[in-house]
């Protein structure tokens, strides 16, 4: 007597066939997904390593060639250190403002926001994910750079900008994180006489942690990389910067300029430039990760 | 046949079944207590008088609110949104439900149990056991100390965890393991009632064996109230037992009158495994 399940050899035969052709697809998928993104990182390495130099870490930007009436025109070292040290700025500023804001609306939308208020919260900051980033810089443009703070281009108003960018994302990935830490642990808690707001920042933070602060890393990263909204808020400084007040050099404004350029020696170190911002939020993950290291793994 | 109601035992009648002088001081009195959950209600005007250093069951069918009553006794049923009760809960003659009182303050004299253990996983052993002092603004190192060796001994655990308090993560434990260090963060604060919601259900026999043994061990120091739909665990670990139906407390008495000669036909016929 067969049962429902073995009917007859050539379905189960068809079903054996149904399942490869769909493994090779999502296989193939992944492949094509990825291949693009290999030959990008493949070839920012092979240029970038070619054109990387101690030079590039300590020296200033530099015209392309150096020349003197009557005498052959030299290769002068150059480099970026005003550009590395500038794009921390900017990334640090905005990190200053949106980290504790992002955090906190993460948490209110969280534990409390399952209110209107909390729904339109919700979709601003979805919206805000949405808006293209030159928005946010004609924004501080008209706000910070003219308008009422008329404080110029300067390394306040990339970092605002930025700032703007970082919020909405570390809003919702705060959010999204909060929410799978399990209910039982905030029941544990509470039925331990723990005040809502402990339970929050000492089990809840705590247990979500680690997704956090890759939330946070996504949107560093996303900041670090973005020139649209510098272009109308820190601008390009090809000295070092005195103060937060004056133009500020960044390392995306530098590949988009020296990209675009004629000239040999800046492509190549656009080029170098890149891998270097590349390394820079690798580097960054790789320390934020430690620092959120779970003590215990998880069985 | 269907008989009986809540309104069939009062207090009084409860005294004549257990015996006065363990009813004489309850160490919680409920009186009229009522639970919704939105629209929906929950628990019908409660009567029940838990004696103290007493093992106290709570037994019934799937959905018939034992647990929801079991939450209002510490003020937890509130914490789920649209969840209300109203009523009087007494905690050594304290109206818990009174207007004024800090359900957080409350939740520091009970202690609960849950269902599925739930230790903390970003804490070590040693700070989940003490995660309600820790938590509450408890530092010094030798009370914490000493409140981490006699909690885990309470709670049978002190043997195999003792070597690793600090190394190992409260889930790298056991399942059964795991609901003995909630039962020993729940005494870790010494609390005046302990309520344990089906402690056993997702545990295997051995471990539910060991709970057991706890429980009788603890019923010296501690006020228990235990919700179980295990019927042999009722009458095994308790000595009163009240039995829910509907969202109604059908019949409170003496476990073993309860078991064997039960007054409401509802009750037998659920001991019996008529319904349920």
């Amino acid at each position: 007597m067969k049962n429902v399940l073995q009917s007859s050899r050539s379905r189960y035969w068809w079903r054996r066939l149904k399942s490869s052709f769909m493994l090779i697809l999502v296989g193939a998928s992944v492949l094509v997904a990825l291949t693009p993104l290999g030959l990008i990182l493949y070839q920012l390495a092979a240029e970038g390593l070619r054109y990387l130099d101690w030079n590039f870490f300590t020296q200033l930007p530099h015209s392309p060639q150096f020349c003197l009436p009557g005498q052959p025109c030299t290769l002068v070292p150059a480099g970026m250190a005003n550009a590395i040290v500038g794009s921390l700025t900017l990334v640090g500023l905005a990190l200053l403002f949106s980290l504790p804001l992002g955090l906190l609306a993460g948490i209110y939308l969280a534990e409390f926001g399952s209110n209107r208020f909390g729904q339109a919260v919700r979709f601003t900051a979805d919206l805000l994910n949405a808006a293209p980033s030159i928005v946010a810089g004609v924004f501080i443009y008209t706000l910070i750079v003219t308008g009422p703070l008329h404080l110029g281009f300067s390394a306040y108003a990339g970092g605002a900008a930025l700032g703007i960018l970082m919020v909405a994302t570390i809003t919702r990935s705060t959010e999204e994180m909060l929410r799978t830490v399990p209910h039982s642990l905030r029941e544990a808690a509470l039925a331990l006489g723990v005040s809502r707001w402990k339970l929050t920042l000492r089990v809840v933070l705590r247990t979500a942690l680690g997704g956090i602060v890759t939330g946070v890393m996504l949107a560093v990263a996303r900041a670090a990389g973005e020139t649209a909204p510098l272009l109308l808020t820190s601008l390009n400084n090809n000295f070092w910067p005195h103060s937060l007040s004056d133009p500020t050099p960044s390392l995306p404004y530098f590949i988009f300029y020296y990209a675009t350029s004629p000239f040999k020696q800046w492509q190549q170190q656009a080029w170098a430039a890149a891998l270097v911002l590349v390394g820079m939020i690798l580097i960054l993950n790789i320390i934020a990760k430690l620092l959120s290291r779970k003590r215990f793994a998880r069985r | 046949m269907i008989t009986g109601s809540m309104t069939d035992i009062r207090p009084q009648d409860q005294e004549t079944l257990v015996g006065a002088e363990a009813l004489a001081t309850p160490a919680i009195a409920v009186h009229k207590l009522s639970a919704w959950f939105g629209a929906q209600r929950i628990l019908y005007d409660i009567e029940l008088l838990v004696p103290p250093r007493r093992v106290t069951a709570i037994i019934g069918p799937s959905g018939c609110g034992k647990t929801t009553f079991l939450r209002c006794l510490d003020r937890m049923h509130e914490v789920v949104p649209g969840a209300r009760a109203t009523g009087q809960v007494l905690l050594h003659k304290q109206d818990i439900y009174a207007p004024g009182v800090d359900p957080v303050l409350i939740r520091r004299r009970i202690g609960m149990v849950f269902q599925k253990p739930n230790p903390f996983p970003t804490m070590s052993i040693y700070d989940n056991v003490v995660a309600g002092l820790k938590l509450n603004g408890v530092r010094r190192r030798s009370l914490l100390d000493e409140v981490v060796e006699r909690s885990l001994c309470q709670a049978a655990l002190w043997p195999e965890v003792k070597d690793k308090l600090h190394k190992s993560s409260g889930v790298s434990l056991s399942g059964g393991e795991q609901q003995r260090l909630c039962i020993a963060r729940a005494l870790a604060l010494e609390p005046e009632v302990l309520l344990m919601d089906e402690p056993c259900s997702a545990l295997d026999p051995t471990a539910t064996a060991k709970i057991e043994d706890l429980i009788h061990k603890l019923k010296r120091d501690y006020t228990v109230v235990i919700v179980t739909h295990n019927m042999q665990q009722a009458a095994r670990v308790s000595s009163l037992t009240a039995f829910f139906y509907l969202g109604k407390l059908v019949e409170c008495g003496p476990t073993t009158q309860i078991f064997e000669r039960p007054l409401m036909q509802q009750t037998e016929d659920y001991i019996t495994g008529k319904f349920g």
